[in-house]
C-alpha cells in the first residue's frame, strides 16, 4: 500500500468518526437538544436494547428479505430483456419509448397501485422493490451491449458463432461491468423505496419502525431506524463489490 | 453471392466479378467494382490501397461477414475439423473478458472437436507464438503484441484453409510489427496456408508477400498484380538490403499513385 493510499482510508474513516465525535461532545455540552437530537451514546444504547428484545432483528430481517426477493425479480427479467435490447435494433425500437416513459416516474407513486393489484402483504413490498430497480438495471444492461466495439462482435461471427453463442461469448459477458453498475445504482433504490413502503402501508420492516416510533415520539428508536439502514446500504454495496471482483477477473483494477 | 466449390486447378481462392456497394444517404455508395483475381493454394497474397480502396470490404467478403452485391467467391469446401477462413483483425483481436487461452479456442467451438484435441491444439498454437507461460492471463495483462498474437494463435489454431489478414499489425509500434511479421514469416512458412493479408504498408507487403495486389481509391477495383521477386525467407536485413529492394517499393508506389486519385494517405 502506498502512502497516498494510506491517507486515503485513514481520511475515510477519519471522516465519519470525527462528525460522530463532534455530535457526541456537542450532545453533551448541551448545544444539542436531546429531546429532538440524543448522543450517539444514547442511539447506539436503545439499539443495543432494542437488537436483545429481538425487536430490531426481527425488522431489519423482514426488510432485507423485501429487497433480496424483490432485486431478484427485478433484476433478472430487467437483464435478460437489456440483453436482447441491447442486441436487436427491432426489439429495441419498439420496446425503448416504453421504458424511457416509464423508467421517470418515481416508482413509490406506484405503491399504492401495486398495493391495490397485490394487497398489503408481502407481495406489494416485493413488488415495489422490483419495479424500482427493474429500469435502471434494464437501462445500463443494454448500454452496456451498444457500449461494446462492434469489433467484437465480428470476430464471434468471423469464428462461426451463431445468435445464441453471441449472446452467451459477448453480449452477456461484455455488458456485465455496466450490469454490475446497474445492481449498484438499484441497490440504492431498493433500500430507498422500501424503507418509504414500509412507512406507508406496513406493520413491519424498517420504514415501519421509524413510522411508529415517530408515533410514539421515540427519537433515539428513529435514528436507530436510520442508523441501520445507512448500515444495510454500505453492506449491500460491499457485498456487490465483493461478487463483481470475483464475477469480473478480467478488469484492469 | 458466395459459393462453396473448389475452385479450379490449384487455385484455393477465386473472387469473380466481385462488386459491393453500401447504402448512403445520397444512394449506394460504391466500395468494390468488378474485383476478380484467384490465389493458388499456399501463397501470400498481400492487397495494398489507398485508405477506403474497399480492402477491408474485400476481406469481409471473403469472410462471409458481408453478402456481396454482385460476383462470386470460390473457396474450398469445407472439411471436418478445419475452417475455411480464419480472420485476425486490427487492433481489437481479443475478448478482454476470456484468458488467451479461452481466446484461442474460441475457433473451436464451432468445429464439434473432442476437448482433448481442443486442448492440445490450444496449447501448441499458444506455444508457437510464445504465450506459453500466459495461457491463463487475461489480456488486459498483456502488452498489445501479444494481444495480436493470441489473435494469430486463434487463427492458426482452426487449421483453416485460407487466413485472412486485415492490417493486423497497424496498430503496433514499428519494432514489435517487425518481430510480429518475422513470427508469422515462421508460422506460415510450413503450413502450406494460403494467406489474404490486407495492409497498407509497402515494406510490409514487399517484405511478407508472395504477390502483391494494388487497389484503387474507391470504388476499389484491382489495378495491379505483381510478383515479389525476393528470395525466402526473408530476414528483415537481407530484404531490406536487396538492390531490388528500393526499385521494387518504388514501382509499388508508382502503381498505386497511378491507380485513379492520387493516393493522398
Amino acid at each position: 500500500m502506498t502512502g497516498g493510499q494510506r491517507r486515503d482510508r485513514l481520511l475515510a474513516v477519519a471522516s465519519p468518526a470525527g462528525v460522530l465525535v463532534a455530535w457526541e461532545v456537542l450532545s453533551r455540552l448541551g448545544a444539542l437538544d436531546a429531546r429532538f437530537v440524543p448522543a450517539p451514546t444514547t442511539i447506539l444504547h436503545t439499539m443495543a436494547l432494542m437488537t436483545r428484545t429481538g425487536e430490531l432483528p426481527y425488522h431489519i430481517l423482514v426488510s432485507v428479505r423485501r429487497v433480496v426477493l424483490g432485486f431478484l425479480l427485478g433484476a433478472g427479467p430487467a437483464v435478460g430483456l437489456g440483453l436482447l435490447m441491447g442486441l436487436s435494433r427491432p426489439v429495441r425500437s419498439a420496446l425503448l419509448p416504453i421504458v424511457s416513459a416509464a423508467y421517470p416516474i418515481p416508482k413509490i407513486a406506484v405503491y399504492p397501485l401495486i398495493i391495490f393489484y397485490l394487497g398489503l402483504g408481502e407481495a406489494s413490498k416485493v413488488g415495489i422493490v422490483a419495479v424500482s430497480i427493474f429500469f435502471l438495471v434494464l437501462l445500463s444492461t443494454m448500454s452496456g451491449v451498444l457500449a461494446l466495439d462492434p469489433a467484437y462482435f465480428k470476430i464471434a461471427r468471423a469464428y462461426g458463432a451463431d445468435a445464441r453463442a453471441v449472446f452467451a461469448t459477448v453480449a452477456w459477458p461484455g455488458a456485465l461491468p455496466q450490469i454490475f453498475t446497474g445492481l449498484k445504482l438499484g441497490m440504492g433504490f431498493a433500500l430507498i423505496v422500501i424503507v418509504g413502503a414500509e412507512l406507508l402501508g406496513s406493520t413491519s420492516g424498517i420504514g415501519y419502525l421509524i413510522w411508529r416510533s415517530y408515533q410514539i415520539f421515540a427519537v433515539d428508536a428513529m435514528f436507530v431506524g436510520l442508523l441501520v439502514t445507512a448500515v444495510l446500504g454500505w453492506v449491500a454495496a460491499a457485498a456487490l463489490d465483493w461478487l463483481e471482483h470475483r464475477v469480473l477477473p478480467w478488469r484492469a483494477s | 453471392m458466395s459459393t462453396r466449390v473448389a475452385p479450379p486447378g490449384l487455385a484455393c481462392l477465386a473472387v469473380n466479378g466481385l462488386s459491393h456497394a453500401y447504402p448512403g444517404a445520397r444512394g449506394p455508395v460504391a466500395a468494390l467494382d468488378g474485383v476478380s483475381f484467384s490465389v493458388r493454394t499456399g501463397q501470400f497474397c498481400a492487397v495494398i490501397g489507398p485508405s477506403g480502396c474497399g480492402k477491408t470490404t474485400l476481406l469481409h467478403v471473403l469472410a462471409g461477414l458481408i453478402a456481396p452485391t454482385r460476383g462470386t467467391v470460390t473457396l474450398p469446401p469445407r472439411s471436418p475439423g478445419r475452417l475455411v477462413t480464419a480472420v485476425v483483425f486490427q487492433g481489437i483481436s481479443t475478448f478482454p473478458w476470456m484468458t488467451v487461452r479461452q481466446n484461442v479456442a474460441y475457433g473451436l467451438r464451432a468445429l464439434g472437436l473432442p476437448a482433448a484435441e481442443r486442448r492440445r491444439r490450444v496449447e501448441q498454437q499458444v506455444a508457437r507464438v510464445g504465450l506459453a507461460d500466459f495461457l491463463d492471463a487475461y489480456p488486459h495483462q498483456l502488452s498489445e503484441g501479444m494481444r495480436q498474437r493470441t489473435g494469430i494463435a486463434r487463427a492458426f489454431a482452426t487449421d483453416p484453409d485460407v487466413l485472412l489478414m486485415d492490417e493486423p499489425f497497424g496498430s503496433l509500434d514499428e519494432q514489435t510489427r517487425l518481430r510480429l511479421q518475422d513470427e508469422l514469416l515462421g508460422l506460415w512458412q510450413g503450413s502450406g496456408k494460403t494467406v489474404v493479408f490486407v495492409t497498407h504498408s509497402l515494406d510490409e507487403a514487399a517484405r511478407l508477400a508472395d504477390r502483391v495486389l494494388v487497389m484503387s481509391a474507391r470504388p476499389g477495383r484491382v489495378t495491379a498484380d505483381i510478383a515479389v521477386p525476393f528470395p525466402r525467407p526473408r530476414g528483415y536485413g537481407e530484404v531490406r538490403s536487396d538492390p531490388a529492394y528500393g526499385a521494387f517499393t518504388a514501382r509499388l508506389w508508382t502503381e498505386l499513385a497511378g491507380s485513379g486519385r492520387p493516393a493522398a494517405t
